[in-house]
C-alpha cells in the first residue's frame, strides 16, 4: 500500500460528497459545514417527522444520512452507514453520514448511553426502509410496473420479471428531497424513533450488516488532514482562559488589572465567581492567566480530603433512597440464615481526564450563534448556549467537531458555556480551552461510592438471600445533556439556581437467589456549587463501581461455600445468554476450576485468573482476566483479558472488537490506577503525574475477544458494557494470584503491598 | 517580542514572539499547523511531539528561541508528501479512536523505528512509554508499530 496524502484527502471529500447536486453533500465536519442546509433552501425543515431529515439522495444515486448522534472513534457512524446501505440495497461506499450537527440533523441525543447503533442506527435504518418503500412506489409509477413486482438492486429499482425495466434512485429523486412524513414517537434525544410504511429487511437478506468495511475517520486522523475542535478558527476570534479558584468555592474579591498590563489586547471577564482572561493571541491568554493577580474570598475548605472519603460517605445522611423491589422476603431470610457472608467495597472519584482540555468556539452573529464543540451532545450544547445567551434555541447551531475524546459528560459542556458567556460579554467570537489542571482538576467526576453486600446461607451452605446496597454521590449533580446553564460551571459561577438530580443504580444480573434486595442511597455533594467533585456520567456511569462490588462478592461467596467461581455463576445464572457468555469466556481462556486462591508463584511474580460478568441494557459480557502481581513492587499487570460479548446482532465485527479492546485498556486503567485525590481545599489530581493512567508498558499482551452474534436480536450497546465487569475480574484474579482480597479500588502497588504485608 | 526563525517541514518561517514561548504555540497559532496538539503543556502526554533534527521533542515545553539552527518536522512533513510507513500501518490497523493523542505515538514511533528497525515487543513498549492514550487503543498501537517494522 502506498497511500498518497493528497489522494486520501480527495477520497475523503469524495466519500462525503458523492458527486451529487446537493450543496449539503460537499460539507466536511467543522466550520466548513456552516453553510450546509442553511444555504440549501429547498431542504424541508429539520422536523423529526420528515423523511428528508434522515435521508437524501444525490443525483448520482449516492445517499447522505443525517445522524443526530456522532461517533467518538468506535466506528458507530460506519455502522449507521452499513445499516442504511442495507435497507437501501446499496454498497456501503455509497452512503455518507453527516453527524452531530444541529444544523443538519434532528436531536437523536448525541453520543450517549451506548445508543449509537441501538437507537440511533436503528432509527436511521427505519427511515431508510421507508426511503426504499418510497423509491419503489415512485418506480412503480415511472415504469408502469406494480410495486410488488419490483425489487431493489444496487441503487436501482427493477422489475423482477423483466430486469431491463429499471430506474436508478438518482433518476427517481436525485437532488430533490423526499416529501414523505413518518410516524414519530414524539421523543427527542436517545429515545427518538420514526417509522413509515417501509418494512425493514429480514436478517436472512443481510449483505452489508455483519461485514467490516474500513472506517472513514481513520485516514484524516492518522494523516492529520482534518479539523479537531481545537483547530476551529473564526474571523475576529479571541483566545480565552478561565481561571478557577485555589480553594473550591472561593470567589474573586479583587482583581489587579495592572498585573496583566502590557499583554497585547488582554481583557478581563468577571461576573460573580466567574473569571476569565482573553487575548487575540493564544499564548498571551496563557500568560495573562498566569500573571493575573487575584484576591480570593476566604472560603471555608469544603472537602474532607480523600483519606476520609469513605468514612464521609458512610456517615453522611441519605439525600435520596431507592429501596428497590425485593424478591422474596429478604428480612426473614437473613433472620433465619444459618450463616451470613458480607463485605464492603469502595470506589473513588474518577476523572474523565480526556486527552486534551476541552475546547469550544462560540460566535454570536445576526441574532443567532454557533457553537463548535467536542461535546457528545451538540444539539443540547446548542440549547445550553442559547439559554446562556438568551436566544431562541432555533437560532443557535451546535456543531460537533472531533475533540480530545469523550466518555460521558466531561469538561466539554463547561467549555461551551464558558465560551458563550465570554462571547456575550466581550462581543467577539471566543475560543476557550483549558490547561491540563482545568481538565483533570475541574472536569465533572465519576462519583465515589461504598457498596455493602451480604448473602444468607442455609445450613447446607446454599445461598438463600442476597442483599446489595450502594451509597454514594449522585451521578447527576450535573446532567449530561448540557442544555441547562445550571448544569455548567459558568452557570453555577454566575449564581443560577441549581437543580441537581439524585441518581444511583444497582447491579444488572440474572442470579436466581430466592430472596434478593438491591437498593441505593445518595448523599449530598461535598460542595453544592462550582465543585470540582460534582458527579456526572463517566463511561458506563456507576457500572464499574457497582459490578466491582457485586462480582467480587460473587467470587467471595463461591469460595465461602467451597465452589468454583465459574461453576457457581453457571449454577445461579437464570438467563441463557448470560450463561453463554460465562461459558464462552471461561472456555476460551482455559479456565482452571478452583475452590480457593491458587497462589501460583514463581520468583517475585504471582499469577492468577479471575472471572466476572454483567449485563448492560441488553448486552451481556463475561471477562476472564489473567494477571501477574509483582510481589516485591505490588504492581499488577493485566497480561491477558478474554472477553465474551453478546450485544445482539453484530453490525461490524472489527469495530466491535476495537471498541471492546478500548474498553479493556481504559477499564484496566480505571481498575489499577485511577483515583482523584483531593485535600480539604481542592482536587490535587491535576495532571498525568497526579492522576496516572495505564501506560503502554502495562497494556495487555493479549485481548482475546469472543463475539457472540445473535442475528435475530436487535442490537444493544457495546460502547460501555465490557468496561463494566473488568475491575471485578481483575480483583478476582489478584485474589487467585495472591490470596489478597482488594475491596477498595484502584488496585495500586501501595494497596497490593499493604495487602501482602 | 523578538523575531524568531523556524525551519518547519523544510520551509523557513519568521514570527514575532517571546523567546520563551513554547514551540507548540508557534506551530499552531502562528503557522496554523494542526497536528501537534495541546494535551498537557507539561511534557507528560506526547500529543505535541515534533521531531527536532530527527529526535522526538515535546513542543509544549520547548522554548521557541532554542531552535534557530534546527530542522523541525511535524506530522505533516513526516512522509515528505506521502504517507509515512508508520501512518500506513496505523491506517491499516485502524488504530485511532478519538485520535487526539495520535500525533505523539506516530512521531515517536517513526523516530524510534529509524534507530531500531526490527524491534521486539518490549523495545516498542519501552520506546513509547509515557505517551498517553485515553481511549485505550494501546493494543492496536502495538500491532501497528509491529506492522510498520515489518513493512
Amino acid at each position: 500500500m502506498n497511500i498518497q496524502v493528497k489522494d486520501l484527502q480527495l477520497n475523503r471529500r469524495h466519500l462525503l460528497s458523492g458527486t451529487g447536486a446537493l450543496t449539503v453533500a460537499i460539507m466536511l465536519p467543522g466550520k466548513k459545514a456552516q453553510a450546509a442546509v442553511f444555504g440549501a433552501e429547498k431542504r424541508p425543515p429539520l422536523d423529526p417527522r420528515n423523511l428528508s431529515s434522515y435521508i437524501t439522495i444525490n443525483a448520482d444515486g449516492t445517499v447522505i444520512t443525517y445522524w443526530g448522534k456522532m461517533d467518538m472513534g468506535q466506528g458507530t457512524d460506519l455502522g449507521c452507514a452499513q445499516m442504511v446501505a442495507e435497507e437501501l440495497d446499496l454498497p456501503v461506499e455509497k452512503v455518507s453520514v453527516l453527524q452531530g450537527d444541529s444544523g443538519t440533523s434532528v436531536n437523536q441525543g448525541g453520543a450517549s448511553g451506548s445508543t449509537g447503533i441501538q437507537s440511533g442506527g436503528v432509527t436511521l435504518a427505519s427511515a431508510a426502509a421507508e426511503a426504499r418503500y418510497q423509491l419503489v412506489d415512485m418506480a412503480s409509477k415511472h415504469l408502469g410496473v406494480p410495486a410488488e413486482d419490483l425489487t431493489t438492486v444496487n441503487g436501482t429499482v427493477q422489475s423482477r420479471k423483466d430486469p431491463s425495466k429499471k430506474v436508478t434512485y438518482g433518476e427517481l429523486i436525485g437532488g430533490r428531497f423526499f416529501e414523505t412524513q413518518l410516524e414519530w414517537n414524539k421523543q427527542i434525544g436517545n429515545g427518538l424513533f420514526v417509522k413509515g410504511k417501509g418494512v425493514r429487511k429480514p436478517v436472512s437478506e443481510y449483505k452489508v450488516i455483519g461485514t467490516s468495511p474500513l472506517r472513514r475517520d481513520v485516514p484524516f486522523k492518522v494523516l492529520g488532514t482534518g479539523d479537531y475542535v481545537v483547530d476551529i478558527k473564526v474571523p475576529g476570534m479571541v483566545h480565552a482562559r478561565v481561571i478557577h479558584p485555589p480553594v473550591a468555592g472561593a470567589e474573586p474579591v479583587s482583581i489587579d488589572e495592572a498585573s496583566v498590563k502590557g499583554i497585547p489586547g488582554v481583557q478581563i471577564v468577571h461576573e460573580k465567581a466567574f473569571l476569565a482572561v482573553v487575548a487575540p493571541r493564544e499564548y498571551d491568554a496563557v500568560k495573562a492567566m498566569r500573571q493575573l493577580k487575584v484576591t480570593w474570598s476566604d472560603a471555608r475548605p469544603p472537602f474532607p480530603g480523600n483519606a476520609k472519603l469513605y468514612d464521609h460517605i458512610r456517615n453522611a445522611p441519605a439525600l435520596a433512597k431507592d429501596p428497590g423491589k425485593d424478591v422474596g422476603n429478604i428480612d426473614a431470610t437473613f433472620a433465619g440464615a444459618a450463616r451470613v457472608v458480607e463485605a464492603t467495597y469502595e470506589w473513588p472519584f474518577q476523572s474523565h481526564a480526556s486527552m486534551g482540555p476541552a475546547c469550544a468556539v462560540v460566535e454570536i452573529k445576526d441574532g443567532g450563534a454557533t457553537v463548535w464543540t467536542g461535546s457528545q451532545k451538540p444539539h443540547f450544547t446548542g440549547d445550553g448556549v442559547a439559554n446562556m445567551l438568551g436566544l431562541p434555541k432555533d437560532n443557535v447551531r451546535g456543531i460537533w467537531v472531533p475533540g480530545p475524546g469523550s466518555y460521558g459528560r466531561n469538561d466539554a459542556g463547561d467549555a461551551a458555556a464558558d465560551a458563550a458567556l465570554i462571547a456575550k460579554k466581550i462581543g467577539k467570537p471566543v475560543r476557550v480551552i483549558g490547561m491540563r489542571a482545568d481538565a483533570t482538576g475541574w472536569d465533572p467526576k465519576g462519583p465515589a461510592s461504598v457498596h455493602k453486600v451480604r448473602a444468607a446461607l442455609d445450613k447446607d451452605g446454599k445461598v438463600i438471600g442476597w442483599d446489595f446496597g450502594s451509597k454514594g454521590f449522585s451521578r447527576l449533580d450535573v446532567n449530561s445533556n448540557e442544555s441547562a446553564i445550571y448544569d455548567t460551571l459558568a452557570g453555577q459561577s454566575i449564581g443560577v439556581d441549581l437543580k441537581p438530580t439524585n441518581a444511583f443504580a444497582t447491579p444488572e444480573e440474572s442470579y436466581n437467589f430466592s430472596a434478593k434486595r438491591k437498593s441505593w442511597e445518595t448523599i449530598a455533594p461535598l460542595l453544592d456549587r462550582s465543585s470540582p467533585l460534582r458527579g456526572s456520567h463517566l463511561r458506563d456511569p456507576l457500572g464499574p463501581q457497582i459490578h466491582f462490588a457485586s462480582e467480587s462478592f460473587i467470587d467471595e461467596l463461591a469460595f465461602a461455600i467451597g465452589e468454583d467461581p465459574v461453576a457457581f455463576r453457571l449454577k445461579h445464572l437464570s438467563e441463557p445468554r448470560d450463561v453463554a457468555v460465562v461459558k464462552a469466556a471461561s472456555e476460551k481462556a482455559g479456565w482452571q476450576p478452583r475452590t480457593a486462591a491458587r497462589k501460583q508463584v514463581s520468583g517475585d511474580v504471582a499469577r492468577g485468573q479471575g472471572i466476572a460478568y454483567a449485563q448492560r441494557t441488553g448486552t451481556r459480557v463475561a471477562i476472564v482476566a489473567e494477571v501477574e502481581v509483582n510481589l516485591k513492587t505490588g504492581k499488577v499487570w493485566g497480561r491477558k483479558v478474554t472477553v465474551a460479548h453478546d450485544c445482539g446482532v453484530i453490525i461490524n465485527p472489527k469495530q466491535l472488537t476495537h471498541t471492546i479492546e478500548g474498553n479493556v485498556c481504559q477499564g484496566l486503567s480505571r481498575a489499577l490506577w485511577e483515583e482523584v485525590k483531593f485535600d480539604d481545599k481542592n482536587v490535587t489530581s491535576v495532571d498525568w503525574e497526579t492522576y496516572p493512567i495505564l501506560d503502554i508498558t502495562e497494556a495487555p499482551e493479549t485481548v482475546d475477544v469472543v463475539l457472540i452474534n445473535m442475528p435475530n436480536i436487535a442490537p444493544s450497546g457495546a460502547g460501555e458494557a465490557s468496561m463494566r465487569p473488568l475491575a471485578a475480574a481483575v480483583a478476582n484474579a489478584i485474589y487467585d494470584a495472591t490470596g489478597v482480597r482488594l475491596r477498595q479500588a484502584p488496585f495500586t502497588p501501595d494497596r497490593l503491598k499493604a495487602g501482602l504485608a | 517580542m523578538a523575531k524568531i526563525s523556524l525551519n518547519v517541514d523544510g520551509k523557513s518561517h519568521s514570527i514575532d514572539a517571546d523567546g520563551d514561548m513554547p514551540l507548540l504555540y508557534a506551530l499552531r497559532d502562528d503557522l496554523g499547523l494542526r497536528n501537534p496538539k495541546f494535551g498537557c503543556g507539561l511534557a507528560q502526554c506526547g500529543a505535541c511531539t515534533v521531531l527536532v533534527d530527527g529526535e522526538p521533542v515535546r513542543s509544549c515545553i520547548t522554548p521557541v528561541d532554542s531552535l534557530a539552527d534546527s530542522k523541525i518536522t511535524t506530522l505533516a512533513g513526516l512522509g515528505h508528501g506521502k504517507a509515512h510507513k508508520i501512518q500506513e500501518a496505523f491506517i491499516a490497523e485502524e488504530v485511532p479512536q478519538c485520535g487526539y493523542c495520535l500525533n505523539g505515538w506516530l512521531m515517536t514511533a517513526a523516530a524510534f523505528l529509524e534507530k531500531t528497525p526490527k524491534p521486539n515487543d518490549a523495545q516498542i513498549r519501552d520506546a513509547l512509554s509515557g505517551i498517553k492514550c485515553r481511549c485505550g487503543t494501546h493494543v492496536a498501537i502495538l500491532r501497528a508499530v509491529k506492522r510498520a517494522a515489518m513493512a
